[in-house]
């Protein structure tokens, strides 16, 4: 199948079927943290401390922020977008965030909610798209989008249909690869080709966005994006830390108005 | 189907030095973590002299955990350390290496405990933070995606995230995982006694590199001595065998009249001498604490010391994880933790292990070597200085339990 170009870029089709096949078939490799995804298992404490620390501190539930209880997260609605097997949804869920959590691809959804079950988590996982969740008109105090907008097909309109969700003064969240020549050099060759952290064809690489494209498409749903973060892999700690280096992983953060 | 039971954080099997600063360390650093410990020895203990020499980062641990002051009254500092490097039949011996204690202003590198001491605060402190205590030993385990069960010894059934093999030098566990060791035996054995003198020791442990291998007195509170002995195996076993009279006359020999008569108040053992590692530290769903990872010539009192920084280090990565929603027992805690632990092990067996072979030599030139290169690091105050920390266990990478100065919680991410 050929991608997106038989799909018109439009604010109802802006997942792409093909991407979603391609994830689709990890199934239980979701979890698998030697299987396919074993590079998001890696990425997923740095993008956890970051949501957490962000969400405590923006939306202060108490008198006494607290990031090192148990339910730092307790009394926060968050909505996952594009969550897959539920490797971000979970600990999320831990933390006592009350978790919608939607994907394009039924067979994602029955493997995280079988997970979720096993480790006696409640969590609302639909199999549904960004655009018919829309239809609810649900909204949220923090809405993540994170590694799912390089592989949509229309990038501005996801991040508009994305930052619908969020409701006034809450928070968007959103984490992406940089279209920079070391994303190139890393993420294509390094990550899928050299060392195999990634399958082949897992990304490409004219999909991925600048901080600027990103900043411009929440900016123009009403979002002001207020952080950036750089994620680099630290090759002697073999594990990701937050760097000023936005130039291949990053995340940003941004405030509804 | 019958109910399964509640699945626990986490499961420590051996209720050892190791396993309950693991317990007390996790209740301390995640006040909502389930943690059990079990041992068929707890309600039944069997009590005994041994003591170990506590190094200022397990010290500072202790301190934070709160179990120190209750320790501290029935421990020895030590204020003064010295090396020297003789043969037996030498009248005095030059005192090449003086450690004076002084990390910190006023902090003894050290303290002599007895570990019954420790053991008993340790585990009232773990009863109090409300870690589960099961008087039984974990016969088998069965690691799965989920989760990992454990049978126990009484038939029981239970589960965790994650299971901590702290069942000593030779684990069950640990075999049942397939780790395997390296490293290899010594030919010697070391004898381990308590004495009882007529002067006091003024906080000083003695460290003598004979031939056959290193003496170490170790002040304990009340004129009283450890004495760590090294012999080759067979000189070992006849000396143990000895009557009291004549093993006495053997130790003066070593100990000498400084501090007067002396008098045996435990029977002496003999233990064989090895160096081993575990091929690693971790499996699915498994860590191995302490000995279970690790047996290292007792040489520079390193082998508790290890056990307890591996204790402090687990239950590090294990909050960092679950302070993030992160399942405890999932691989990339366990990574982290073989991160921190297995260079640090390797590195310290392996200076062990050198002291050792460079000191248990009697070939003339090698005793010029050594001697010269001890009256250098004397002379050389930050190379004594670095050893001491060495020998204190507060070099490199250390866990944040055992730093000093006031708590510092991980820096933000943001």
């Amino acid at each position: 199948m050929t991608e997106g170009d038989t799909v018109a870029p439009s604010a109802r089709t802006s997942f792409d079927p093909a991407e979603v096949a391609r994830f689709e078939r990890l199934g239980e490799d979701w979890w698998n943290p030697r299987g396919a995804m074993r590079a998001l298992h890696r990425l997923n404490p740095v993008r956890l401390a970051y949501i957490r620390d962000l969400a405590v501190r923006s939306l202060p539930a108490g008198d006494a922020p607290q990031t090192k209880g148990q339910r730092p997260l307790a009394g926060l609605a968050i909505l996952d977008i594009g969550c897959g097997g539920g490797l971000l949804t979970e600990p999320l869920a831990r933390l006592g965030a009350s978790m919608t959590a939607i994907d394009p691809a039924p067979a994602n959804i029955e493997v995280a909610k079988s997970h979720a079950a096993r480790h006696g988590l409640h969590i609302d996982y639909r199999a549904i798209t960004a655009e018919e969740l829309a239809e609810t008109g649900s909204t949220f105090d923090v809405v993540l989008a994170m590694e799912v907008v390089e592989h949509v097909t229309d990038m501005p309109a996801f991040v508009a249909l994305a930052c619908s969700f969020v409701r006034p003064g809450g928070l968007f969240v959103a984490a992406t690869l940089n279209r920079s020549l070391r994303s190139f050099a890393l993420a294509i060759i390094g990550a899928e080709y050299v060392l195999g952290w990634l399958p082949k064809g897992t990304h490409r690489w004219e999909r991925f966005v600048t901080p600027e494209e990103l900043a411009a498409a929440a900016g123009a749903a009403g979002v002001r994006i207020f952080d950036r973060r750089g994620a680099v892999y630290d090759v002697l700690l073999e594990a990701w830390r937050l760097s000023r280096d936005l130039s291949v992983n990053y995340m940003v953060a941004g405030r509804r108005q | 189907m019958t109910a399964t039971p509640p699945v626990s954080d986490v499961i420590i099997a051996g209720g050892g030095l190791a396993g309950l600063s693991l317990a007390v360390a996790l209740k301390h650093e995640v006040d909502f973590i389930s943690v059990a410990v079990c041992d068929p020895g707890f309600g039944h203990r069997q009590p005994g002299t041994r003591a170990s020499a506590i190094a200022a980062g397990p010290r500072r641990m202790f301190e934070r955990l709160g179990v120190w002051s209750e320790v501290e009254p029935k421990a020895q500092a030590i204020l003064d350390m010295v090396i020297t490097d003789s043969r037996v039949a030498d009248p005095v011996r030059p005192a090449l290496l003086g450690f004076a204690g002084d990390l910190e202003p006023g902090e003894p590198f050290a303290h002599m405990v007895f570990n019954d001491d420790l053991t008993l605060a340790l585990e009232t402190a773990a009863r109090r933070s409300g870690v589960e205590i099961i008087a039984a030993a974990a016969a088998t385990y069965v690691p799965s995606a989920d989760a990992v069960w454990i049978e126990l010894s009484n038939e029981e059934r239970r589960d965790a995230r994650l299971l901590v093999a702290a069942d000593g030098a030779r684990s069950r566990l640990r075999e049942q995982a397939r780790i395997g060791m390296v490293g290899w035996d010594y030919s010697q054995s070391g004898i381990v006694a308590t004495l009882a003198h007529e002067r006091d020791h003024e906080g000083r442990a003695e460290e003598h590199f004979l031939p056959a291998g290193p003496f170490a007195t170790l002040p304990l509170p009340g004129r009283r001595s450890s004495i760590v002995w090294t012999e080759r195996h067979e000189e070992a076993a006849r000396l143990v065998a000895l009557d009291r009279d004549s093993f006495m006359a053997e130790l003066e020999l070593r100990f000498g009249h400084k501090l007067g008569a002396l008098t045996l108040i435990d029977q002496p053992r003999a233990f064989r001498l090895g160096l081993h590692v575990a091929r690693s530290f971790v499996a699915d769903r498994l860590a191995l604490l302490g000995d279970a990872a690790h047996i290292i010539h007792p040489i520079a009192g390193q082998g508790l010391n290890l056990g307890l920084r591996d204790a402090a280090a687990l239950a590090e990565c294990i909050a960092d994880h679950m302070h993030l929603g992160l399942d405890p027992g999932a691989p990339e805690p366990l990574a982290a933790y073989q991160r921190a632990r297995r260079f640090d092990t390797v590195a310290m067996a392996a200076s062990t292990d050198a002291l050792n072979r460079l000191f248990s030599n009697d070939v003339l030139p090698v005793r010029l070597v050594r001697d010269f290169g001890l009256g250098l690091v004397d002379r050389l105050p930050g190379a004594k200085r670095f050893f001491m920390r060495e020998a204190a266990g507060i070099v490199g990478a250390t866990p944040r339990l055992m730093r000093g100065g006031i708590s510092d919680p991980l820096p933000d991410a943001i």
